[in-house]
């Protein structure tokens, strides 16, 4: 069977599909992968239905042989990519011949690097999803020096030519939170109005972002609610956290807004350090 | 009963208490076309909602009635032998015995999950205590416990801050199993000494 053996795991690599929605009300964070345009496209490049799983790796570093002859395609944070040394595209189906060795290198651009193979990575799926959710561990476990992974059947051919644009970067659109009365009047304004600064703690759960603290009234804490994808938490220092995928389902501090879903991509290739910034969405700006 | 939008995709309604969120989310699952129907203390969020003003018109069609959704009822054979059973029957001022028998007495029903998978808080136990002051870095799995009004039991190993009163074999989670979760909102929950 084709599969691949893991050499060089990085920083923290984890396989992504499109992740388990539904389970919020079990306590099941949805997962999937962060930069789902680049996810999906990696898969497209190899042929792959665009739910195949993939390995996500932070900040690059990963060294992969593969077992068999296999189409592979890298997307999302920029890095060097070799095959046996010789250097090979971003963003463009690759062949690897078998026993072959693929490294991906050190991100300098972007934080999230992902690499499709043909045939998806065929781990036990978890309640449908093959994705691994870094807050319950829900799913598989993370990917470590070592493992070796199997891969699904072929389903199509690599498609060289189909590289639609990666999505245009830019201020995150926010919608307003659904209790602005925890918040000052013009709470979502300073928000959009600041630069923000990626904090280093940032994970698949939440961007954490620092500047000044977003003004909260004495109302105190909410019993805890249903969180959604996106929805910006102001803990009571008044930090911002953009939750990501593996967001806890329920919480128990005010959200001052929601980030519309099809911005979401970017939060996943932010580096600490980096600057964020807020715009409203129109309230006729629809995700897909 | 006010609803909240939540961006584009997502409302937030406010109910009366738990009791009513779950007769709201169990309409809902079949009413609302919506991909997550999230029940919590006093709220009921729906995420995925595929066309927010028809959700929200089914919604303001919703009575809340006193009927409750009735689930399965599961038995949790329990052993009483928390570390802070002591400390429970000292706050309601009985012995450790009638905390049993109050616990064991009450049928109580899984209103929300949250905090972990499968960790369902229970309602109806009617008698409260206060959190731990300080959290225990870690609660064994099948930890019984109560903190403000709610019974929980651990699913898994965790930190925990709630007061442990006993423990039980039973498996909580497993995602393997066709229903993961054994105390799904809406399971009727009886505790069983032995």
């Amino acid at each position: 069977m084709s599969g691949i053996e893991v050499l060089e795991a990085g920083l923290m690599t984890t396989v992504q599909d499109q992740g388990r929605p539904g389970f919020a009300h079990l306590g099941v964070p949805r997962a999937g992968a962060l930069d789902r345009p680049a996810a999906q496209l990696a898969n497209r490049l190899v042929g792959n239905p665009a739910d195949a799983a993939v390995l996500e790796t932070l900040l690059g570093g990963l060294r992969v042989r593969c077992t068999s002859g296999t189409w592979v395609a890298v997307c999302g944070a920029a890095a060097a990519i070799d095959v046996d040394g010789i250097a090979r595209g971003h963003s463009r189906p690759e062949w690897v011949p078998p026993g072959a060795v693929l490294r991906i290198g050190a991100a300098y651009a972007g934080a999230r690097t992902y690499l499709a193979l043909a045939g998806g990575v065929g781990v036990e799926p978890v309640l449908g999803s093959r994705s691994t959710d870094t807050l319950a561990w829900v799913g598989p476990p993370r990917v470590a020096a070592g493992d070796h992974l199997s891969l699904g059947e072929r389903l199509g051919e690599p498609r060289a030519l189909e590289t639609p644009r990666p999505p245009a970067s830019g201020p995150l659109r926010v919608h307003p939170g659904p209790r602005p009365e925890h918040f000052a009047p013009d709470a979502l304004e300073r928000l959009c109005a600041t630069t923000w600064s990626v904090q280093g703690d940032s994970d698949r759960i939440g961007l954490r972002l620092s500047g000044p603290p977003v003004a909260r009234t004495d109302r105190g804490e909410l019993a805890s609610e249903g969180m959604i994808l996106g929805a910006v938490q102001v803990p009571p220092d008044g930090q911002p956290v953009v939750f990501l995928a593996d967001h806890p389902p329920t919480g128990g501090y005010p959200v001052v807004g929601v980030v519309e879903a099809d911005d979401l991509w970017q939060c996943a290739q932010l580096r600490p350090g980096e600057p964020v910034r807020f715009t409203p969405a129109s309230p006729s700006s629809r995700s897909s | 009963m006010r609803q909240r939008p939540v961006g584009p995709h997502a409302l937030l309604v406010e109910v009366a208490d738990a009791g009513e969120a779950l007769a709201l989310a169990s309409w809902a699952r079949t009413a609302v076309e919506a991909v997550e129907v999230v029940p919590a203390a006093c709220t009921v969020l729906l995420d995925g909602v595929a066309d927010l003003t028809r959700a929200a018109d089914a919604v303001r069609g919703w009575q809340p009635t006193a009927e409750r959704p009735r689930g399965r009822l599961v038995e949790v054979p329990t052993i009483y032998d928390g570390p802070d059973l002591v400390r429970v029957a000292e706050h309601w001022g009985v012995d450790v015995d009638e905390v049993v028998r109050r616990h064991t007495d009450a049928e109580l029903v899984s209103s929300f999950c949250g905090f972990a998978p499968g960790f369902a808080y229970l309602d109806g136990l009617g008698w409260s205590v206060p959190r731990l002051d300080s959290p225990r870095p870690r609660v064994a799995p099948g930890s019984v416990a109560l903190a403000g009004s709610w019974c929980g039991i651990y699913p898994t190993a965790s930190p925990g801050g709630w007061q442990l009163i006993g423990r039980t074999d039973l498996v909580l989670w497993d995602p393997t199993r066709p229903d993961p979760a054994l105390l799904a909102p809406g399971t009727r929950v009886r505790f069983v000494a032995r």
